[in-house]
């Protein structure tokens, strides 16, 4: 009733039936100890993008003796070309809400937060009504469902706007009213969190497959995807294809089958996992979605033939030298290095052995880099120019050729 | 919620600005006993207490590790990221500075990926880092430099940018921020954020175009720094430097018509052989007076003597604040705060107006010096006030400012004419072609050479209040210092705790009215019976901590006098020291400072036979006359914390 019109979304665990509360109903006939022996059963890894066993993560919180503790739901979303968190916030926020309620009851927790892109101030409004009709119908507040000692509350905090902040201990600084800045871990946010107490940082679509989880159990979920890869994914399709937009699939499917689904035509190329991910050529199509395999947090951009992967290359580079937190050298002017190479290449300017330095560079950004951020923006630098190399030299000793 | 529970903790992580004190978690390893666990590093089996950092664990087994975010007086930072080591089973190298060891790891420090990536790092910093050595200040002396020589980075990889992308801000008397040359370590901002609780930097602007900055970018002038220096003394780099005078007063040392002469305080003496190679803590009183000589010094002053005459003027206004407020019942501020540190100073004019009254009128030594150079010596001498430079050298930044406040030009001209570093002292002296730890010895000029080992322990933190107490003592009790404090050293006001504090029972037995005080009282019966309380801080952090106790009424509300000082370990730690400053040599400076004080046979400032003459010859009215009022005391100013 207070969701915005829900679209014909098909699919078979995310997108599956589900009534509002069932999961809280669910949970609180439960111990925490059921709970998250269901969650180890789902083998359900994190869909934020770092593939962490959310079961893990949700033990060492609970296991953990501080009064305080705290459930962070992260939807800052600012992968470039991620937006089903959005689709899940506006359409399924039952799944979320009741996923961090969840969250709460296992781990001993009495608040929770959601970190909301600054992008997305327009759903705040509809999701603020939300948690006022959950509160309404004591599936949030004192004592839910009549559980004695059970109060879980839910705020919304606003995103300050940098990609940085969709980084866990980053998006925790920035909740402090500090810089967003990543921290040094460990310690990390299960012992050390927000203010200093143990806390648990989910993306929207893992609190939202929790809530299936819980209802439906381990086994269920993990009859989906692969061995390593269980349950299904959002995928957010955007670039060259006929029917771009939120697809749940399950993990494991081929990009070749993606591309198909989709409506792609014409694909020289796809860039899996976002401007951080890496750029897949075409005879790697028969590749699979999975965390064992390409690995994304949901971002799919496809490329025909059309475009320059350069140029394609020096748009992401552009993102990262911007969205550096700044904090930490190799991230901070490695990026600015990296751009600037490809400018060079543009000018046909840059020498191989120059171009082989800065991939070396982009080697030492990904392992000395302070936070995930400059971990993983060589990625694309170092795909596509490996990748993409006839386009790019044309086969001219040295020179951007196109 | 326990908001103030988890607030506390929160100001005690401010991470990540400061991940300090660093979380333990439970080891995962539950062979680990005894809170020890057992590490190998480079295959060597070692054991170190849990929740040491990699870096420690590494320096206490003799392995080096190359820093530069790193600072040991600075909380955790981890963003350099030189200092990176390999932990077998890890995909990414980890901080070594950052990473506390809380299960039995395998470190490696020096692995083809590591000693790359440093290179790389260093190579970056240089790409971005605006000039050359050969025209910098910091030549031979900056971290950058030593990184980029010890690995051997010396080609200059990913380019060097070659046009300036910031302004030289050099808007402030003590500060110059040249941020072409900044690597962006943070130490600055983490000095002045959390060691000094001052907050003016902070980094602002993100990606490549991160930079330190000040509030809206204004001008270091134009907002509330205290001048303290601390940041200039833990930046790796010359991107922080102190505003350098020497090329004026080289050229007032070659004009013949001016009569040059120079007070040095009772730090940089303590210090200055460290710029020359000596271990810290050599004293190097008397070779520095030959030096100062021969570079062209008319007179070489001991700024001690008015750190004596400080003693007897704040000590008087101590005692007439006491007896209004014991006898005469009347209004007064009390605690009284001591005012000769200008770092001090600036900062309750900024955080504390309010407090103002309680700040002793009292000038500090340096400015005390300058009103009698101008006025006192000049006329003894027949020299004209107007051809007289007269220069401090001092082991503060904020001393420059001080010398520049409006206030300060009680002898009709500006008292002080220039505040000079140690650092810049040294430079002077290596310019003069002169090698200081070779210098003959020779003693002070008189008038103003002769001082007590009082004036002396000004340089450390409590001492101020020790000089204090040996006089005030005597002059209440009619005792011997020495008869209540083993040797007149007032140990618990020593050492770098950051807070200290001291009750001295006055008891039943008062003694007589000294002379040079009978001009303001007639008896000590008033005290009887009375308690003392007096407390020190170093370092505007604790400063802070005891403004606001004082605040809400607790403890320190009912001290007398509280000795504060701006930087850590008092004025031997000071913004114009060599550097590098760590705790350890704090330690040694204050070494040299209290063994050269039991050193000397007059230990106590009124005990100064010249500090006795002056008050016979010159200031008539005796201490808090009219005349000391006009010459060695001053008013402040209630800047508060936002400027215009
Ligand atoms: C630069 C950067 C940006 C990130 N942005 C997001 C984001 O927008 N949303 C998100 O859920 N996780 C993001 N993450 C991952 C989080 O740090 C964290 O791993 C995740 O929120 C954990 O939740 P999960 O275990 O449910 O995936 C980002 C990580 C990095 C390094
Ligand atoms: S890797 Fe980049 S975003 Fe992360 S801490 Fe370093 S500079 Fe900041
Ligand atoms: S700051 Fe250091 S590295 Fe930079 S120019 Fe000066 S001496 Fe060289
Ligand atoms: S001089 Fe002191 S107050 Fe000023 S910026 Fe430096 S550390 Fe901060
Ligand atoms: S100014 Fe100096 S101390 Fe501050 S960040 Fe830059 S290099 Fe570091
Ligand atoms: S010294 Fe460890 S990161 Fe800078």
């Amino acid at each position: 009733m207070m969701n915005q019109e829900k679209k014909d979304r098909k699919g078979t665990v995310l997108f599956s039936k589900y009534a509002r509360g069932e999961a809280i109903k669910k949970a609180l006939s439960q111990t925490r100890e059921d709970i998250l022996f269901e969650l180890r059963e789902s083998k359900l890894k994190g869909r934020g993008g770092a593939g962490f066993p959310t079961a893990t993560k949700w033990t060492i919180v609970a296991a953990a003796t501080s009064k305080t503790k705290y459930v962070i739901c992260n939807a800052d979303e600012g992968e470039p070309g991620t937006f089903k968190d959005r689709v899940l916030l506006l359409e399924y926020p039952e799944l979320v809400l009741d996923g961090m309620v969840v969250a709460g009851y296992t781990i001993g927790a009495e608040n929770g937060i959601i970190y909301l892109r600054g992008e997305y101030e327009y759903m705040k409004k509809s999701l603020e009504d939300y948690l006022h009709e959950m509160r309404k119908d004591k599936l949030l507040g004192r004592e839910i469902l009549n559980k004695t000692n059970f109060n879980f509350d839910i705020t919304i905090r606003m995103g300050s706007g940098a990609y940085v902040c969709g980084e866990e201990t980053a998006l925790i600084e920035s909740l402090e009213g500090n810089r967003g800045e990543a921290r040094n871990r460990p310690p990390y946010p299960v012992s050390t969190g927000l203010l200093g107490a143990p806390t648990v940082v989910n993306n929207v679509e893992t609190l939202a497959s929790i809530s299936h989880i819980v209802t439906k159990g381990g086994l269920w979920f993990k009859k989906y995807g692969t061995d390593k890869s269980t349950g299904s994914k959002l995928f957010s399709v955007s670039g060259d294809c006929e029917k771009p937009g939120v697809y749940e699939l399950p993990w494991g499917t081929r990009i070749s089958e993606m591309l198909e689904i989709v409506g792609a035509k014409n694909t020289k190329a796809v860039q899996v996992g976002g401007a951080s991910g890496t750029c897949i050529p075409k005879s790697g199509f028969n590749r699979i979605l999975a965390y064992e395999d390409a690995a994304t947090g949901g971002s799919i951009m496809i490329f025909n033939e059309s475009r320059n992967m350069l140029h394609v290359l020096k748009n992401f580079m552009e993102f990262f030298v911007e969205e550096s937190c700044g904090q930490c050298t190799p991230c901070r002017i490695g990026n600015v290095k990296l751009l600037e190479g490809i400018e060079l290449l543009e000018q046909g300017k840059c020498t191989f052995s120059y171009l082989n330095q800065l991939k070396e560079l982009g080697k030492t950004m990904q392992i000395a880099s302070k936070c995930g951020l400059g971990q993983s923006s060589p990625n694309s630098f170092i795909s596509i120019l490996d990748n993409f190399k006839e386009e790019i030299f044309d086969g001219n000793g040295g020179t951007y050729g196109k | 919620m326990a908001t103030e529970e988890l607030m506390e903790s929160k100001n005690k992580l401010r991470a990540p600005v400061s991940q300090k004190p660093l979380k333990i978690e439970k080891p995962t390893d539950l062979t680990t006993i005894g809170g020890t666990v057992s590490v190998e590093i480079n295959e060597k089996k070692v054991v170190v207490p849990l929740g040491t950092t990699i870096l420690e664990a590494c320096k206490q087994n003799g392995i080096s590790i190359p820093t530069l975010c790193h600072h040991e007086d600075l909380c955790v930072a981890g963003v350099c990221r030189i200092c990176v080591v390999e932990i077998e089973g890890m995909r990414t190298l980890q901080a070594s500075c950052a990473f506390p060891i809380t299960s039995p790891i395998k470190i490696k420090t020096s692995t083809p990926m590591v000693r790359k990536a440093r290179r790389h790092i260093i190579d970056l910093m240089l790409s971005e880092h605006y000039g050359e050595c050969y025209s910098c200040f910091r030549n031979g002396k900056c971290e950058l430099q030593a990184l980029a020589k010890e690995y051997g980075v010396d080609n200059l990889t990913f380019g060097h940018i070659d046009k300036p992308k910031y302004e030289i801000d050099n808007s402030s008397f003590s500060v110059v921020r040249d941020m072409n040359k900044c690597v962006l370590c943070k130490r600055c901002v983490r000095t002045c954020i959390d060691l000094q609780e001052v907050g003016v930097l902070e980094a602002i602007d993100r990606g490549s175009k991160t930079h330190i900055s000040t509030f809206m970018n204004k001008p270091l002038a134009d907002v509330i720094c205290i001048n303290c220096g601390q940041c200039i003394n833990r930046c790796p780099t010359s991107a922080l430097r102190a505003n350098d005078p020497s090329d004026r007063i080289w050229a007032a040392i070659d004009d013949p018509k001016k009569h040059v002469v120079i007070q040095t305080a009772p730090s940089p003496r303590a210090a200055i052989g460290e710029e020359f190679g000596l271990p810290a803590g050599t004293s190097m009183t008397r070779e520095m007076n030959t030096a100062l000589r021969r570079i062209g010094f008319d007179k070489v002053f001991d700024t001690n003597f008015t750190a004596d005459l400080t003693i007897i003027e704040e000590g008087t206004e101590l005692i007439t604040r006491l007896y209004k407020a014991l006898v005469k019942k009347q209004d007064v501020a009390l605690p009284q705060f001591t005012s000769c540190s200008p770092g001090w100073v600036k900062f309750l004019e900024h955080y504390y107006p309010e407090y103002i009254e309680n700040l002793s009128t009292a000038k500090s030594p340096q400015q005390m010096f300058g009103a009698l150079i101008k006025t006192f010596y000049s006329e003894k001498n027949g020299i004209d006030p107007a051809d007289i430079i007269s220069v401090a050298v001092m082991p503060c930044s904020a001393k420059k400012f001080e010398c520049n406040r409006p206030e300060m030009h009680a002898s009709g001209f500006k008292d002080v004419d220039f505040g000079l570093t140690t650092r810049e002292l040294a430079r002077m002296i290596k310019e003069a072609g002169i090698n200081l730890p070779e210098m003959p010895k020779s003693d002070f000029d008189s008038p103003f050479g002769e001082a007590s080992g009082a004036g002396l322990i000004f340089g450390a933190t409590g001492g101020v209040m020790e000089a204090a107490i040996r006089s005030v003592v005597e002059f209440v009790l009619g005792k011997k210092t020495e008869d209540i404090f083993a040797n007149a050293n007032i140990i618990p006001l020593r050492g770098f705790e950051g807070i200290k504090y001291m009750e001295i029972p006055i008891g039943d037995h008062v003694g007589p009215v000294p002379a040079i005080l009978k001009h303001l009282i007639q008896d000590w019966n008033w005290l009887k019976g009375a308690t003392l309380k007096v407390a020190v801080a170093h370092g505007t952090a604790n400063a802070k901590k005891i403004m606001d106790d004082i605040k809400t009424g607790g403890k320190f509300s009912e001290c007398h006098f509280i000795e504060f000082m701006a930087c850590p370990g008092g004025c031997l730690g000071g913004g114009g020291q060599p550097i590098p400053t760590t705790p350890e040599i704090r330690q040694k400076r204050a070494q040299a400072i209290y063994s050269e004080d039991e050193s000397l046979e007059i230990r106590k400032s009124h005990d100064n036979p010249h500090v006795r003459r002056i008050y016979e010859e010159f200031l008539t009215e005796g201490p808090s006359g009219q005349l000391s009022h006009k010459l060695l005391h001053t008013h402040y100013v209630k800047r508060g914390s936002y400027i215009a």
